[in-house]
C-alpha cells in the first residue's frame, strides 16, 4: 500500500516532540537510597507511619518475591531489569496539610496536564472540555512519584459517607477497611509484579462507597512519574458496598527520558450485592522515542471481584503510552448473575509493545461477561491480545461474548490474538470473534478526496474502529481520549 | 475552465490514457461516455489524484491551477469533488462526523469559519430535505450497510454540502433505480450555474436524459474519439460503441 508507506514516512519525520506531556518538574525531592532490600521496605513503611501488621505484610511479600522470577510468557522483549538500580521512594520535600498548601510547582504541573487541583476552578467552570462546554466537576487524587500530593472534593464526598483519599491516609484513618480488603483480590504472591508491588507500594487511591450510595461525581486519580531512575508502585483499592455505584478514572503521564522506568501497580476492586464499579483508564505513560529508546515499563495487575449477586464491574482502558504494557484487568464473577465487562483500545506505535487483555473467571450461576478489544499497531509496534475465559462447573447458564479486532497500519508492525477458553459447564455459552484488517488505501483516498489531510483521515478511521470502546468512557474524557488516539498515531501514521 | 491537454496515464505500468484533450468552460456540464475499459474511471481518479494512477505526460489545469501538482486534499480545497463509482465504507465513522470533518477541512482551506455541531446539523438537514433523503442517513456509519442507491445518494449529499466548483461524477448512475436516478440528477441540476462545472462520466445515455449535458465526448481506448452535442448520446444509445471501437482500433 504505497499511500500508507508514504504516510508513515511523512509522519515519522514529525515523530519527535509529539509527546507533549514529556516535561519535567523541578522540585525538591526526598529519596530512599537506591536499591531494594528489607531496610528499604522498613524505610518506606516508617515514612508512611504504618502499623506493624502492614510492615509484616510487606516483608512477607518481599520474601515471596525473592523466590519468584519474572514472567516470560508474554509476547514482549526487553533487556533484563536490574531491580537494585532504582529508587523505590521519591517524594516532594514539602508535604501539604491542605489543598491550599500544595507546592505551586505541583499545582502548575497538574494544571499543565489539564488537571486543576483547585476545587474552585472546577466549580467556577474554568475547566472546559475541548468542545468548549463546562465540565462537570471531577474529584481528583494526584499521585506524584511515590506520594499523593492532593485529593480534592473530599469534604463534599464525605457528606455521602464516601471515602476518597490516598491509600496511605486510608491506612491511618480506616485501618479496619484496609486490613480487611488489601490483598483480598490480588494476593501478594499472585505474581512477580504483584509481590514486588505489595512489598514496596508507596501510594495510590482508596475509595469506599457505602451501602446504597450513588457517587455524585466522577472520581479520578492522576499518576505522574517525575523523578529519574524511580519506579512507581501504586496501589488502588475500591470497595463498593451493596447497591452502590461509582465511576472512577485514572490517567498517567511521565517525562521523556532515555532510560526505562518501571511502573508496577496493583488495583483491587470489590463489588458487593448489586453494586457497580466502572473503572476507566487513559494510560499515556511516555512510550519511548521513535527509535525505541526510553519509555515506561507498565507491568500492572488489575482485578475486580464481583462478590455480590447482580454486582457489576466494567473495565474500560485506552492504552496509548508505555514502551511495554503487560496488563490484564480481570473480573472474578462470584456472585450469581454478576456481570464483568472489558473494553480496551491499545495502540502500539514506533517500537512499543503491548501484551494486554483480560481474564473473566465465571464462578457463579448466570454470570455474564463481555470483552471488546481493539488493537492498533503502527510503526514497528507489536500488539497482543491475551485473554482467558474460564467457566467453572457451578457457573450454570454463564455467558461470554468476546470480540477482538486488530488494525494494522504499515507493514512492519504485528497483531496477535491469544484467546484461552476453558469451559467446564455444559450449559454455558461462549462466543469468540476476531478480525484483523488494515487501513485500506481506498479509505484514505476517499477521505482525502473530501479535503481531509492524511493524518486527519487516519485519525477518523481509527476512531471509527474504536468507537465501541470509546463510547464506554465517561463523557468528560471521551473527547480527550479521541484526540489522544490521533496524537499517539502521529508518530507513524497521522 | 477545466483544461486537459495531451494527458497520458498508466496503471501498474500499463498505459490507459493515451492523450486526452478536453476543455470544459466554467458553468458547463460535459459528459464523457465510453465502453468498459476505455479509461473513464482512470480519468476520474487521475483528476482527483489517486495513488497508483501515474501521470506520464500532458497536463490538467483548473482555472490555470496545475491540478496534477496537488495532493488529493488540496484539489478538494481548490473546489474539486469526485463522486465515487464505488463509495467506500468507513466502519464506526458516523456519517455526520465524516461530513462535518470534511466540510470544515474545506472551509478552513478556503479561509471560512468552521461550523459547530449545531450549525452543521441545520445545514445538513436542509440539504437532506432538498434531496428527499431521511435524516437517519446522518447517524449511520459512512456507507456501511447502505444499498447501492443509498451510497450514490450519499455521494450527492456530500456534493451538496461541500458545494464544489468542479465535480467529476464517476458512473453515478450505475446501480440506481429510476427514482434514485431522478433524485441524483435533481441534486446535480440544482447546483448548475455559472460557478458549477461538471464532468459526468457514464456508460449509458439514460442519466443524460435527466442531466442534459452541454457537450458529449466519447472515450475509446484512452482517447477522445468524438465530441458533439447532447444528440451524440442518443446516437450512441442507438448504435452502440462497436463502430467507434473498430474505428479506434
Amino acid at each position: 500500500m504505497p499511500a500508507v508507506n508514504e504516510t508513515l514516512e511523512t509522519v515519522q519525520s514529525v515523530t519527535q516532540g509529539t509527546y507533549k506531556w514529556g516535561f519535567e518538574t523541578d522540585i525538591e525531592m526526598e529519596f530512599a537510597p537506591k536499591g531494594l532490600n528489607e531496610d528499604i521496605i522498613r524505610f518506606i513503611s516508617r515514612k508512611k507511619g504504618e502499623p506493624e501488621w502492614l510492615l509484616e505484610w510487606r516483608l512477607r511479600a518481599f520474601k515471596a518475591w525473592q523466590a519468584m522470577s519474572e514472567p516470560r510468557w508474554a509476547a514482549v522483549k526487553y533487556p533484563p531489569i536490574d531491580y537494585q538500580d532504582a529508587y523505590y521512594y521519591a517524594a516532594p520535600k514539602r508535604r501539604p496539610k491542605s489543598l491550599d498548601e500544595v507546592d505551586p510547582e505541583l499545582l502548575k504541573t497538574y494544571a499543565k496536564l489539564g488537571i486543576p487541583l483547585k476545587e474552585q476552578e472546577w466549580l467556577a467552570g474554568v475547566t472546559t472540555s475541548p468542545d468548549g462546554t463546562a465540565r462537570a466537576p471531577v474529584a481528583v487524587d494526584a499521585v506524584f512519584d511515590s506520594v499523593s500530593v492532593a485529593t480534592t472534593f473530599k469534604e463534599r464526598l464525605e457528606k455521602d459517607g464516601i471515602i476518597f483519599c490516598s491509600i496511605s491516609e486510608a491506612v491511618r484513618e480506616h485501618p479496619e477497611l484496609v486490613r480487611r480488603y488489601l490483598g483480598s483480590v490480588v494476593p501478594p504472591a499472585d505474581n512477580f509484579y504483584s509481590a514486588l508491588n505489595s512489598a514496596v507500594f508507596t501510594d495510590g487511591s482508596f475509595v469506599y462507597i457505602p451501602k446504597g450510595v450513588r457517587c455524585p461525581m466522577e472520581l479520578s486519580t492522576y499518576f505522574r512519574i517525575n523523578a529519574k531512575s524511580t519506579g512507581q508502585f501504586e496501589r488502588t483499592l475500591i470497595i463498593a458496598e451493596a447497591g452502590s455505584h461509582v465511576s472512577y478514572l485514572e490517567g498517567c503521564t511521565a517525562p521523556m527520558r532515555d532510560e526505562n522506568q518501571l511502573h508496577a501497580a496493583v488495583v483491587e476492586l470489590v463489588a458487593h450485592d448489586e453494586a457497580t464499579i466502572k473503572y476507566s483508564t487513559v494510560q499515556n505513560w511516555y512510550p519511548g522515542d521513535a527509535e525505541g529508546r526510553g519509555g515506561i515499563y507498565n507491568f500492572v495487575t488489575k482485578r475486580g471481584a464481583c462478590r455480590g449477586a447482580r454486582s457489576k464491574i466494567s473495565w474500560t482502558q485506552v492504552e496509548t503510552g508505555s514502551a511495554i504494557t503487560w496488563k490484564y484487568p480481570s473480573c472474578i464473577l462470584q456472585g450469581p448473575d454478576s456481570v464483568g465487562e472489558f473494553y480496551s483500545v491499545a495502540i502500539t506505535n514506533n517500537f512499543q509493545q503491548a501484551d494486554t487483555g483480560t481474564k473473566m473467571i465465571h464462578l457463579g450461576p448466570r454470570t455474564r461477561s463481555t470483552i471488546i478489544s481493539k488493537g492498533i499497531s503502527a510503526g514497528h509496534g507489536q500488539n497482543t491480545y491475551r485473554g482467558l475465559v474460564r467457566i467453572s462447573p457451578k457457573a450454570v447458564g454463564a455467558r461470554n461474548f468476546t470480540q477482538c479486532d486488530s488494525l494494522l497500519i504499515g507493514d512492519r508492525c504485528g497483531a496477535h490474538t491469544v484467546p484461552y477458553i476453558e469451559n467446564r459447564c455444559m450449559s454455558a455459552k461462549v462466543e469468540h470473534e476476531a478480525t484483523t484488517s488494515r487501513i485500506a488505501e481506498d479509505q484514505l483516498f476517499y477521505c482525502r478526496s473530501r479535503g481531509l489531510s492524511e493524518e486527519d483521515a487516519v485519525g477518523l478511521i481509527v476512531n471509527g474502529f474504536c468507537r465501541e470502546v470509546l463510547k464506554e468512557l465517561p463523557m468528560e474524557f471521551a473527547v480527550e481520549a479521541q484526540k489522544l488516539l490521533q496524537i499517539s498515531l502521529e508518530g507513524s501514521v497521522g | 475552465m477545466l483544461k486537459i491537454e495531451g494527458l497520458t496515464a498508466a496503471v501498474d505500468g500499463k498505459p490507459i490514457l493515451k492523450g486526452i484533450d478536453l476543455a470544459v468552460p466554467a458553468g458547463e456540464v460535459h459528459a464523457v461516455m465510453g465502453p468498459n475499459g476505455s479509461g473513464k474511471s482512470t480519468l476520474a481518479y487521475v483528476l482527483a489524484g489517486r495513488e497508483g494512477y501515474e501521470v506520464t505526460g500532458g497536463s490538467a489545469t483548473w482555472d490555470g491551477l496545475d491540478l496534477l501538482a496537488l495532493e488529493p486534499e488540496e484539489r478538494a480545497a481548490a473546489g474539486l469533488f469526485l463522486a465515487f463509482q464505488y463509495p467506500v465504507e468507513l466502519p464506526g465513522v458516523g456519517n455526520a462526523t465524516f461530513l462535518r470533518t470534511a466540510l470544515n477541512a474545506i472551509r478552513r482551506a478556503r479561509g471560512e469559519p468552521e461550523l459547530d455541531a449545531m450549525q452543521f446539523l441545520r445545514l445538513a438537514r436542509e440539504r437532506l430535505r432538498a434531496l428527499s433523503m431521511p435524516e437517519e442517513m446522518l447517524k449511520r456509519s459512512v456507507n456501511v450497510g447502505f444499498s447501492g442507491g443509498e451510497k450514490k445518494r450519499n455521494e450527492i449529499l456530500q456534493m451538496a454540502l461541500l458545494r464544489p466548483r468542479l465535480a467529476v461524477l464517476d458512473e453515478t448512475d450505475s446501480g440506481l433505480d429510476i427514482d434514485a436516478l431522478r433524485i441524483v440528477a435533481d441534486g446535480v441540476n440544482a447546483m448548475r450555474g455559472p460557478d458549477f462545472t461538471a464532468l459526468v462520466i457514464t456508460h449509458y445515455q439514460r442519466l443524460l436524459d435527466h442531466i442534459v449535458p452541454d457537450r458529449v465526448h466519447v472515450l475509446v481506448g484512452g482517447r477522445i474519439v468524438r465530441s458533439g452535442g447532447p444528440e451524440l448520446a442518443r446516437e450512441l444509445e442507438r448504435e452502440g460503441y462497436a463502430a467507434l471501437q473498430a474505428q479506434a482500433a
